[in-house]
């Protein structure tokens, strides 16, 4: 487990390098997504490189596609491309976009465009029951993202078929471009409203592994309703001058604010792994 | 008269095949009288889904079993489908490539006086610009009964609109010559060429025949395929005629009359004139009382050609 929180710190490094390079890039929600992702993608899904069409395999939908570089930086690791190809991330023609595009090993669906995630998740669920499969459906959710009206359409439609072989999270960091999600657009009642969808409602500490580990296992142990993880997060997360930012949304550092992230990051990857 | 409208069609054909393959999935959102599917959804629940009124979910939910191995049908009225859910058929169906087909009902004016809420006159225009989404605008039952078989055995995304009420046959089940994404040709001749998709083909047909006993030689193509485009017919005719007439329900503003007229001003300028829906809420009646209104008739197209050929 200790392990892991230092990858997560590791792999946040990558990205400041990746967004660094590319002078592009959505750093505040990588940060807080890293250990959500981490969690799944090292412990709990069934994925693999070489594995990519095996109809047994776990699905993960990236809805809050803004944070993909978050999930190229673990796809990588996982193995699922070269680092090589990586470094090419939003250079001119290449693949890795600044959403999520399925021509890339391990990425299921392109998204980007917020709201479409949880729908898909259901259709790939009901999929999974109509042929007696026992693969696990997983979406990550910003929580500005909670705004668009087709979530609810795709939260109505899990509870209805009860699908309990999905989970939904949603990465709870208050922030959205404009500013904090309550002066927005007020969530503060997530828990009633996916409640009433018929939903299994579990929190977390969103970036902690230990306490995300926690979440997923009760999310497979939940049975005859879909699952929904509010994991609390902090935007931003591993950088003290980037956290509980709004500004850091997609803002690209200078050299100067990369190599104190990096010092940041490479201090608390260490400590991680003590 | 036929009394089988081609939402009909679809549902048996959708039952029929679906017997023998187990991946056809058929989603509506409380469609499923106005999709035709209530036998579908009796004969088959297991691989009928239903979602309720929410058609971006409808889109996205298809996409996701698509992707999953899953030949998704998702029905439901054309306005609808074409114009809420726009944005689920270009990121989850179009550019995500999943094998979807989405059924556009109910399309053009067949809700006749419910007003611009429920018309799709603008739907060729909406889902022919998304990349990776096909078109098709079948005429009568018999060629959306070719077409429905031929889409079952491709896995990319297409976008397939069908009126509400029965059409006149334009071809019987001994005679539908039908090639995937090739116009047929309904009539020769190098006077004039017509081009007609869907509903209007029929009249356009009663048109040629018109036009015939005037001594007008009118070339008929049945232009089904709007995306991919049959150019290559399209412009074997094109060459040997003074002018072309376009006729679609739909309005003129991206259409087959605005493809026609792209692909004449650059293979082979002449003078095209498209008969459509205007750039307005259409008047209140059935669709045969708009379609006479708009001039979208036999008579209508007897005289763009002759105002073509003075």
């Amino acid at each position: 487990m200790e392990n892991l929180t230092a990858k997560a710190f590791e792999l946040r490094k990558t990205v400041l390098h990746m967004i660094y390079q590319a002078k592009t890039g959505h750093i505040g929600g990588d940060f807080s997504v890293m250990d959500i992702l981490v969690t799944l993608y090292y412990i709990h899904m069934n994925v693999a490189p070489g594995r990519e069409k095996d109809p047994d395999r776990d699905r993960f939908i990236l809805s809050k596609g803004h944070s993909v570089e978050s999930l190229y930086a673990v796809l990588c690791d996982k193995g699922f491309f070269p680092k090589e190809e990586l470094l090419t991330y939003s250079t001119y023609l290449s693949k890795y976009i600044g959403h999520p595009n399925n021509k890339i090993n391990g990425i299921e669906m392109n998204s980007g465009s917020l709201g479409h995630g949880l729908s898909v998740s259901v259709g790939m669920a009901l999929a999974g029951k109509k042929d007696g499969r026992t693969y696990r459906v997983y979406t990550v959710m910003g929580d500005g993202e909670l705004a668009e009206g087709s979530v609810w359409e795709g939260a109505m439609a899990a509870g209805h078929y009860k699908l309990d072989n999905l989970c939904a999270v949603v990465d709870r960091n208050r922030l959205q471009i404009s500013g904090s999600t309550e002066d927005v657009m007020s969530h503060d009642n997530l828990e009633k409203r996916f409640a009433s969808f018929g939903w299994y409602v579990i929190h977390a500490e969103g970036n902690s592994i230990k306490s995300l580990d926690e979440a997923f296992i009760k999310a497979k142990e939940t049975r005859g309703m879909p699952t929904v993880i509010i994991a609390d997060t902090t935007k931003g997360y591993g950088v003290s001058f980037m956290e509980n930012k709004a500004g850091w949304h997609h803002k690209v550092p200078t050299e100067q604010e990369l190599r104190a992230g990096l010092e940041e990051l490479e201090e608390k990857r260490r400590a991680a792994n003590e | 008269m036929n009394k089988i409208p081609n939402r009909q069609v679809i549902c048996d054909v959708l039952v029929e095949e679906a017997k023998k393959d187990k991946d056809i999935v058929v989603l509506c959102s409380d469609s499923r009288g106005s999709a035709s599917l209530a036998p579908f959804a009796d004969t088959h629940p297991e691989q009928f889904v239903e979602v309720g009124i929410a058609e971006q979910s409808l889109v996205s939910i298809a996409a996701g079993l698509a992707s999953c191995g899953k030949k998704a049908y998702a029905a439901s009225p054309a306005c609808f489908l074409s114009t809420r859910s726009m944005e689920q058929a270009k990121v989850d169906v179009a550019y995500s490539n999943t094998n979807v087909k989405l059924i556009g009902i109910s399309g053009g004016v067949s809700y006749g006086a419910l007003g611009m809420t429920h018309h799709s006159a603008q739907d060729i225009a909406i889902m022919g610009s998304i990349p990776n989404m096909r078109v098709y605008l079948p005429s009568d039952r018999h060629q959306t009964k070719c077409l429905i078989k031929a889409l079952l055995s491709d896995e990319k995304p297409a976008y397939i609109r069908v009126g509400r009420n029965p059409v006149e046959d334009v071809y019987s089940p001994e005679d539908t010559s039908f090639v995937m994404n090739k116009a047929t040709v309904l009539a020769e001749g190098s006077d004039v060429l017509v081009v007609a998709c869907g509903e209007m083909v029929r009249p356009a047909l009663d048109g040629v025949n018109l036009l015939k006993e005037k001594g007008v030689k009118a070339a008929l193509l049945d232009m089904y395929c709007i995306k991919p485009f049959d150019e290559v017919t399209f412009l074997k005719y094109l060459n040997e005629v003074k002018a072309v007439v376009t006729v679609e329900e739909h309005t003129y503003l991206g259409g087959l009359g605005s493809l026609v007229s792209q692909i004449t001003a650059r293979e082979n300028p002449k003078k095209v004139m498209n008969l459509s829906l205007p750039d307005e809420p259409v008047i209140t009646g059935n669709s045969k009382q708009v379609f006479d209104y708009y001039n979208l008739n036999a008579q209508g197209i007897v005289t763009a050609v002759m105002e073509l050929l003075v």
